[in-house]
Order: C-alpha cells, then sequence, then structure tokens
C-alpha cells in the first residue's frame, strides 16, 4: 500500500520549530547557570523528537545530526557531563544548523550538510573526551547492520524450536501469531509439545505451557526464508522463551540473497525520495497562524448557530406568506448577528500573545552579549499581552533594532558599569501591555543613559537649534532628536550597529503603523524606548458600565474596586473637585458623565456608584450609573473612518449589534482637568 | 442610460436627495448604499452634526447629520429619513461615512458641461463643498463634491467647528 | 478490523501512523501524552495501543506499567515507537510490560507489517 507522507510533513516542520524553540530555549537557561533536570530532560526529549521524526519522514541527514546531539543529552541527562559554557554554545549552534537543514527540507531543497558535518563532528569529539575525531563512533552504526550469514554451505531451511516461557502471555504477545508469521515467510511444517501442560484443574489460561518444534522450508517462490526475517519476529520474546535455530544445509550455492534485498530497498527508497521531490513543489510554505483551540471551539459554536438559523430560514422559505415575516425578519436578523459573531470570532484569532515577537530575544541578547563582552540579563514582562498577529510582524524588525540599541549603546561594559558602582551586569527589559486601546512596548535598559549635552551639541551643530534655543527645549524635545533622520551620535556606534539602519527608519516604521516611539532617559542610569501602536484591532477584557443611557466599556485591568458611596467619606476641596475617602487615602471623584457629555445633570453622590480605577500609579474615582458585565471586546478604531475622540479609545459592537465606546482614562483624566488638580496631587 | 453623448464631455450619474426641500445630488460612484435611519451611538465632545456612530456590517461608521452640518433647522427623523453610507478616498485611504438627509430622490445622468458654477450662496452650506449647479425639468439640483465635504468639511475641521457650533 | 490507540506527543507522528492504519481499515484513537491515553483506556478496550516512548507528563514505559495493571488492559499487545539507540529502553519497556517495539524509522509499509504480528 502506499501512503503519502508529504501531508504530515508540514505538521513536522511546525513541532519541530516549536521543539527547536523548546531547545533553544532550555540551554539558554543551562547557560545562565540553571541546573534543573526537567530543563535537560525537556531538552533531550526534543532532539529525540525531532531525530525519531525525520528519521520517519526521509531526513536522514538531519537524523544523523539529531543522533549525534541527543548522545550527548543523554550524558548530560545522566549527570555524566556537566553543562559546561562550551557546550552549551555548540548545541545553541546545533540548534541553528538543525534549523537550516529543516528549513531547506521545508523549500524542497537539499540541506547544505557542510555546517553540520563539522558541528557534528565537534559534538562527537565532546563525546568521545574530547580526543578522538568522528571516524571511531560513526562506524558503529553502520557495522550494526550487517549481521552474521550463515556459515559453510547453502541453506535449505530452518529447525526451530520454540518453548516460551510461562509469562511470555503477559506481555501481550501471542505463540499462535508468531506461527502464523512463520507460515508467512516459507512452508511451515511443526509438531506441538503439550508436554508441559498440566492437568485441566491445575491449568492457570493465563500461562504458556505449549512448545513447538518446527520445520520451515522455501516456499511457493522458491525463496529459502532469511534467518533476519525469522529472528525478526521472536525479537520481541527474546528474553521470555527458548529458541533454538538451526540452518538445514545442502551443497548448493544460494545466491547473495542479502544484497538483492539490499537493493531491493535502495530502489524503494530512491522512487520514494522522486516522489517527494515532486509534491514538494505544490507545498509552497504557507503561511500559518497558531490559534488556542478554545478560540476555534468558540467558532465552531458561532458555525452550529448560523447552521440552525439557516435551516430555520430555509425552513421559512419552504411555503411563506406574509403572515410569517415578523419570523422572517427576527430570522434574518439573527443570521445578521450570526455572521457578525462570526466575523469577529475569527478577527480574534488574529490576535497573538506579543511572546512571539519576544521570543527570538533571549538567543539574540545571549549571542550578542558574548559578543560584546557585556553582561546582559534579559527581562521580558506581559509576554501574553495580544496583539494582531500583522501588527507584530511590522513590530518587528524596529523591536530588534531597539533591543540591538540597548546592548550596543545603552549598556556598558561591566568595568565600566563596576566604575559607576553598578551590577556588572545590566539588564534589558521588554515589557508589553494594553493602554488605552493601544499595545506599548517598552525597551528600557539600566545603561548609560542619554547624554542631553551630547546630543544638543550636535544638533547645534547641525544646525538644527541655535544654542540659544536649546536652553529652552526640554530633555524629551532633545532625546526625540535621535530618531530624526541623519542624526546619529556616531562616536558612540560599535562594530554591530554599523548596519546603516538608523532611529529615523524605526520612527518611519512605526509610524507607518499609526503609532509612536517616544524615548525617556537620565544619564547615567539607563533609557527607555517605547512603542505605542493603535490598535485595529485587538482584544480587551471590558467591564460594560452605564452612564446617562449610553452603555461604555472600560478596561477591566484598570479597575480595583467598585463601592457604594457613602455621603460621609465625600470632602469636597476647593469649589468643585470632589474626593472621597476610600479608607486610609483620599481619591479625587471624577463624573464622566459631565466629561463625556452625556448628561448635565449633576447627579447626587450620596448612593451613587463609584468605580475605582488605577491609572499612572493614581486612584481615582469614577461615578457611574450602572455596572453592566464584563467581557471580552475586540477593539475597533474610529480613525478607521473618522478621527480620534478624546478620551475614547476605541468602539466595539456588544452582542446586540449597538455600538459602545472604550473609554480612555488617560484622556479622560486630562479632560477633567485633574491632571492640574490640587485634589489630585493630595491623592497622589 | 440610452442617453447618446452627443457632445465631446462627460456624462455622470447623480444620487439625488432632499434635504429642507432642496434637491442635492452626490456622485453615484461614491455612493456605497442606503439605509434606513437608524439611532447611532452618540460620541461625545464631537460636534453636535456628527450624530454618531453605527455598526455597518462590523464596521464603526460615523454618521453625519447633514441638516445640522449645513446650519439648517434640526427635524425629527421621518419613515423617508435616510441614512446614504458614502465612500470617499481620504488621505492615502478610503473613508466610509453616514450622510442623513431628509428622504433620496432621483438618479440622473448629468452632463459635465451642463453644470452652472454655484453662485455664493446664503446660508451656512459652503460654497466649497458644491460642484456646481444643474438644472434637470426646470429643477435645480444642487450637486456637491463629497470628496471635499468630508475632508475638510467633516474631518479635519472638527477643532473649528466645534468652536462654531457651539457658540452657534 | 482492530481498534487501536496511537500515544505520541508528535502530532506529526500520531497523525501519520493514524492515518496509515485507518487507511487499512482500522479504527483509530489519539492520545497526546500517557495521562490522557490513560484517560481514553479507562472507557475503551482496544486491540492494539501503539505508544511513543519520550514523552511529557507521562512516558511510554510508565504508560505500559500503568495499562497492564488495567485488567481490560492485561492481554493487550502494547508496541513502544523507539528509537535504534535506545536499546536499553526496550529493554525497559518490556520489563513493564510491553509486546514489543517499532523502531523508528518506519515507513507505514513496515508499520502494517509489524502490527500484523500482534493482530489477531
Amino acid at each position: 500500500m502506499s501512503v503519502d507522507l508529504e501531508q504530515f510533513k508540514e505538521m513536522f516542520y511546525e513541532e519541530s520549530s516549536e521543539n527547536l524553540e523548546a531547545m533553544e530555549s532550555g540551554l539558554l537557561e543551562l547557560s545562565e547557570g540553571g541546573t534543573d533536570l526537567d530543563v535537560v530532560n525537556t531538552i533531550f526529549r526534543s532532539a529525540h523528537s525531532i531525530k525519531g521524526g525525520s528519521a520517519t519522514f526521509g531526513f536522514t541527514s538531519v537524523a544523523g545530526f539529531t543522533h549525534v546531539m541527543e548522545g550527548l543529552l543523554d550524558e548530560m541527562r545522566e549527570g555524566k557531563r556537566e553543562a559546561e559554557a562550551k557546550i552549551i554554545d555548540i548545541l545553541l549552534e546545533s540548534v541553528d544548523v538543525l534549523r537550516a537543514m529543516l528549513g531547506s527540507h521545508q523549500e524542497g531543497e537539499e540541506p547544505d550538510d557542510e555546517r553540520a558535518n563539522i558541528l557534528k563532528s565537534q559534538l562527537v569529539a565532546i563525546r568521545d573526551g574530547g580526543v578522538s575525531s568522528s571516524s571511531g563512533s560513526e562506524s558503529q552504526a553502520q557495522a550494526a547492520d550487517s549481521s552474521s550469514e550463515v556459515s559453510g554451505g547453502t541453506c535449505q531451511g530452518w529447525n526451530i524450536q520454540f518453548s516460551p516461557h510461562e509469562d511470555l502471555l503477559q506481555t501481550g504477545n501471542d505463540p499462535a501469531l508468531m506461527i502464523r508469521e512463520l507460515g508467512v515467510l516459507g512452508t511451515l511444517s511443526l509438531e506441538m509439545d503439550d508436554s508441559r501442560l498440566p492437568s485441566l484443574d491445575a491449568m492457570d489460561p493465563e500461562l504458556a505451557y505449549l512448545q513447538w518444534n518446527m520445520t520451515l522450508k522455501s516456499g511457493e517462490d522458491g525463496n529459502v526464508p532469511n534467518q533476519d526475517a525469522i529472528e525478526e519476529i521472536f525479537e520481541w520474546v527474546e528474553d521470555e522463551c527458548d529458541l533454538t535455530l538451526e540452518a538445514i544445509e545442502e551443497k548448493r550455492k544460494s545466491p547473495d540473497r542479502r544484497a538483492d534485498e539490499r537493493r531491493q530497498n535502495d530502489r524503494r527508497q530512491g522512487s520514494r525520495r522522486g516522489g517527494e521531490a515532486g509534491a514538494k513543489k505544490t507545498t509552497q510554505a504557507a503561511a500559518s497562524i497558531r490559534v488556542g483551540t478554545e478560540r476555534i471551539d468558540a467558532m465552531m459554536d458561532l458555525v452550529g448557530e448560523l447552521v440552525i438559523t439557516q435551516s430555520m430560514l430555509s425552513q421559512l422559505g419552504e411555503d411563506f406568506d406574509m403572515s410569517q415575516m415578523e419570523r422572517l425578519r427576527d430570522g434574518l436578523t439573527q443570521l445578521e448577528r450570526n455572521s457578525r459573531e462570526l466575523q469577529e470570532s475569527m478577527m480574534r484569532m488574529r490576535m497573538q500573545p506579543v511572546s512571539f515577537a519576544f521570543n527570538r530575544f533571549p538567543r539574540m541578547v545571549h549571542d550578542i552579549g558574548q559578543k560584546l563582552g557585556k553582561q546582559i540579563r534579559l527581562e521580558m514582562v506581559g509576554e501574553d499581552t495580544e496583539m494582531d498577529k500583522t501588527v507584530m510582524e511590522k513590530l518587528n524588525d524596529p523591536l530588534v533594532h531597539l533591543v540591538r540599541n540597548s546592548m550596543d549603546h545603552g549598556l556598558e561594559p561591566p568595568e565600566e558599569r563596576i566604575d559607576a558602582g553598578k551590577d556588572p551586569e545590566g539588564y534589558v527589559r521588554l515589557r508589553a501591555f494594553h493602554q488605552g486601546g493601544s499595545i506599548v512596548v517598552e525597551i528600557s535598559d539600566d545603561g548609560r543613559g542619554l547624554s542631553r549635552e551630547k546630543i544638543l551639541g550636535k544638533a547645534i551643530e547641525k544646525g538644527v537649534v541655535t544654542e540659544k534655543d536649546a536652553e529652552l527645549w526640554s530633555d524629551e524635545q532633545v532625546f526625540n532628536l535621535l530618531f530624526d533622520a541623519g542624526f546619529s551620535t556616531a562616536e558612540k556606534l560599535s562594530d554591530l550597529s554599523g548596519r546603516g539602519v538608523g532611529l529615523d527608519v524605526v520612527r518611519r516604521n512605526i509610524e507607518s503603523l499609526g503609532g509612536r516611539v517616544d524615548v525617556a532617559s537620565k544619564f547615567g542610569e539607563g533609557s527607555s524606548f517605547s512603542i505605542r501602536l493603535p490598535l485595529t484591532l485587538a482584544v480587551l477584557d471590558g467591564q460594560l458600565f452605564r452612564l446617562a443611557g449610553q452603555t461604555f466599556v472600560l478596561p477591566l485591568v484598570s479597575i480595583i474596586e467598585s463601592l457604594q458611596i457613602r455621603k460621609e467619606l465625600v470632602g469636597g476641596v476647593g469649589s468643585n473637585a470632589e474626593v472621597y475617602r476610600l479608607r486610609d487615602q483620599y481619591i479625587p471623584i471624577i463624573r464622566p458623565a459631565s466629561i463625556l457629555d452625556c448628561s448635565d445633570k449633576h447627579e447626587s453622590l450620596d448612593g451613587g456608584l463609584l468605580v475605582v480605577v488605577e491609572w499612572d500609579n493614581r486612584h481615582v474615582g469614577l461615578l457611574v450609573d450602572e455596572l453592566l458585565g464584563q467581557q471580552q471586546v475586540v477593539i475597533k478604531s474610529l480613525e478607521t473612518n473618522y478621527q480620534k475622540v478624546p478620551a475614547i479609545s476605541g468602539a466595539t459592537i456588544l452582542g446586540d449589534g449597538k455600538v459602545s465606546l472604550i473609554i480612555d482614562l488617560a484622556g479622560l483624566f486630562e479632560l477633567s482637568g485633574l491632571m492640574n488638580d490640587r485634589a489630585f496631587r493630595i491623592a497622589a | 442610460m440610452e442617453a447618446i453623448n452627443t457632445t465631446q464631455t462627460t456624462e455622470n450619474q447623480y444620487l439625488t436627495f432632499i434635504l429642507d426641500e432642496e434637491e442635492f445630488g452626490v456622485d453615484i460612484l461614491s455612493v456605497q448604499e442606503l439605509r434606513g435611519w437608524e439611532n447611532a451611538t452618540p460620541m461625545p465632545n464631537t460636534p453636535d452634526w456628527i450624530q454618531g456612530v453605527i455598526n455597518l456590517r462590523g464596521v464603526i461608521v460615523p454618521i453625519v447629520c447633514l441638516r445640522k452640518r449645513f446650519g439648517l433647522e434640526d427635524r425629527e427623523p421621518c419613515p423617508t429619513t435616510v441614512m446614504i453610507i458614502v465612500k470617499v478616498a481620504s488621505g492615502d485611504k478610503e473613508r466610509v461615512l453616514g450622510i442623513v438627509v431628509d428622504a433620496v430622490s432621483e438618479v440622473y445622468n448629468i452632463n459635465e458641461s451642463d453644470l452652472q458654477p454655484a453662485p455664493s450662496m446664503d446660508g451656512a452650506i459652503s460654497i466649497d463643498f458644491v460642484k456646481g449647479l444643474a438644472t434637470i425639468d426646470e429643477k435645480m439640483v444642487i450637486l456637491l463634491d463629497i470628496n471635499k465635504l468630508v475632508n475638510e468639511g467633516v474631518l479635519a475641521k472638527t477643532d473649528n467647528e466645534k468652536a462654531e457650533s457651539v457658540s452657534a | 478490523m482492530a481498534k487501536i490507540m496511537i500515544v505520541d506527543d508528535m502530532a506529526s507522528m500520531r497523525k501519520m501512523v493514524s492515518f496509515t492504519l485507518e487507511s487499512v481499515g482500522h479504527e483509530v484513537m489519539q492520545a497526546d501524552d500517557g495521562d490522557v491515553a490513560l484517560g481514553i483506556a479507562q472507557e475503551n478496550t482496544f486491540d492494539l495501543v501503539i505508544t511513543d516512548v519520550n514523552m511529557p507528563n507521562m512516558d511510554g514505559i510508565t504508560l505500559t506499567k500503568e495499562l497492564r495493571s488495567i485488567p481490560s488492559f492485561k492481554f493487550t499487545p502494547i508496541l513502544l515507537l523507539t528509537t535504534e539507540s535506545a536499546k536499553d529502553k526496550k529493554m525497559s519497556g518490556k520489563a513493564a510490560g510491553a509486546t514489543g517495539w517499532l523502531v523508528k524509522p518506519f515507513d507505514p509499509d513496515k508499520l502494517l507489517a509489524t502490527i500484523k504480528r500482534v493482530l489477531g
């Protein structure tokens, strides 16, 4: 029979890249001094999986390569070998090589084995104690395949004595099936020996008592059964039976069957490979997206509903009259809702955790840190924050650039850090979070920071600003000069960043996504670049609430608590500002209804509902009419067809099809005048 | 569309609608669809002629009340009230907006050469948004430049207009 | 035709095996690790179990041991998917009660030929 393996290869590539990632992050963990056996186990298992799969799918060079890696990992797993830095580095490089090899296969090309072979011999050298070259161990594998030929004259058949041990049945093996298999190999005559069979009352049906003496001769095809084939049948029960195998010899020259067989094998493999190459052309590496099963399930539910609606409508259409108008309308409304929900659910699938973009950095920071001779710790926060896949893809390059920037220019070499009284190890921190309907990704470091003087000096030299005006510029203005085209503080460039791409490109890329990038820095203490991307679509956990009859959404993450206002805890500061005593602190109260001009009425605070939110480390109470449910909402930008609206970060479509606006807390506070309010400062 | 082009000038189709008893026309190519009037979700801190946003098959579409935008007397929606959904090039993308009018009227073929320049009009309909006047069966039809209306009259000038509408 | 369970954490292997088996008419259930397989085994009986050895959570050897302690699996053939390098694994697999092993790499033909040895 023929089974087309092609369809499983794509799956294998995808799994392999996951396995490679697991190996990579495991190795990096080890390189940071981790000794967790689980980590080593995971690395081993990943290598093992790749090996098994690649062998099965016919990628022999990959299998061979992983085999050597696996051997080394096995020794580490069993505590026979230390995870030395040198070994980790070679293993990391091996991961790269494997990735490239599998990548070639995926593209339908033969991988370039040269680098693999060099690395392989290095691995072998380590395994063999760093002395011998690869030759010894490699030939071993080949030797295993040649087995003993029957000596002397030609073989006419076999005498086989087979005595199962009593417990042979316990492993699920069945003598009857083995005998049947022997019968397939040739002409079998047999004699059963029941001498061990006890009397009926003493017999345990779970034990094996019978033994056989058999003669196996050539079958109808005239071929004498092969010893390997016979042994293979008993391979699994070697230790659970006594087996003797005697060749029946006659003086006749037998054809070299083994060679014959090998040739046949080669042919088979050859043709399979041919088919592979043919099919390859059609399987272009398709862009794929990984989606959590719960999202697929949710979509499945929606499709189910759609099908129900469809059948309801078609039933209605069978014999329609005007009296059913109402039902038709309901049905169509339902259909509209179904399709809308389906669309949204589809869009939600495009959301991916930002960890997909972050994942490459541990490796990159490790490698570049080494090259630069700097000790760098990578910290990642908020990797679960979700963003649209396409936005993320475009975020990749700017991110890489900024991280490299931090490593090259931000962080100092260890000696310099020690002189500055800092920990010799510096950090680069990647942090992602949602804020006001935007996604913010921060890249910060505790390096030397930006020098206002240096940048201004350059700006004056370039005529961007006059010496006199320069004094009036805020630090922020000055630092933002870095994003201007042709502005680089060249003296700080290291060989790594001399790549002709400046921060101006970073800014352009981000702005083309409708985002912005800012920098903040303190000289001697570090810098922080933040990329803010407004999302055309993003998922937000929202708290729905009502204000003057209108439903709004508040990001759930910013809500601390909600409470019923007690009049005696309300205080006034100045004429309009109201504050509320929340346990031991005073928090300002703001009235979104009047800020968002939905209502002019000045509702009494007593008994009102106060939602306490946290923003920029401060607590503020929002007066709302009613709290509704919490739900995940898809954020839609108002800027697609309109423009930015103050205090509103976007809109979403609720289950009933109505549009609901999402509150942007920063904007709301700005509008409320709270930023300058004395009460706010008291509370802060 | 059977009209015979005897001249070299181009002929365009216009959808006309009624607003405060005047007939206006927009290039039919910019009309995406017509929709019955529905309540929009109001947006805070926007000019009063922005009625709010609606959900158009999953897309958030702002709705402009043309009566208010042109400074005409406001009126309760009635069964003929219609939202004309237009698609307009704006910068490097297309924007979709809804325009609330009293009723839709006809589709006319109008020859560009028959357009008369708009005289300066008293009232709030800025001459900037008028492409020209056409006379059809003795009636005057005011053809709007919908691109200009959206890009200059709805989007960019929000801050100024807001100030105006507040002071008005 | 037989009812078979395939246990492997690698979906490509699992699907390949089950596709092959299904294409000749066997009924196949898939599990992606030992824990899941044990759960399935509580409610089903099989004519054959094929399991990978190296898996997270519960490996194939432990799974074999656990399965053998379920009465309905006492004599069920259990084949381990293994690589030739793992000779000691084969032995510990046998000790745990495995019927035999399938050595990777295998192609569909070899897979079908091998399971014939254990399916009645």
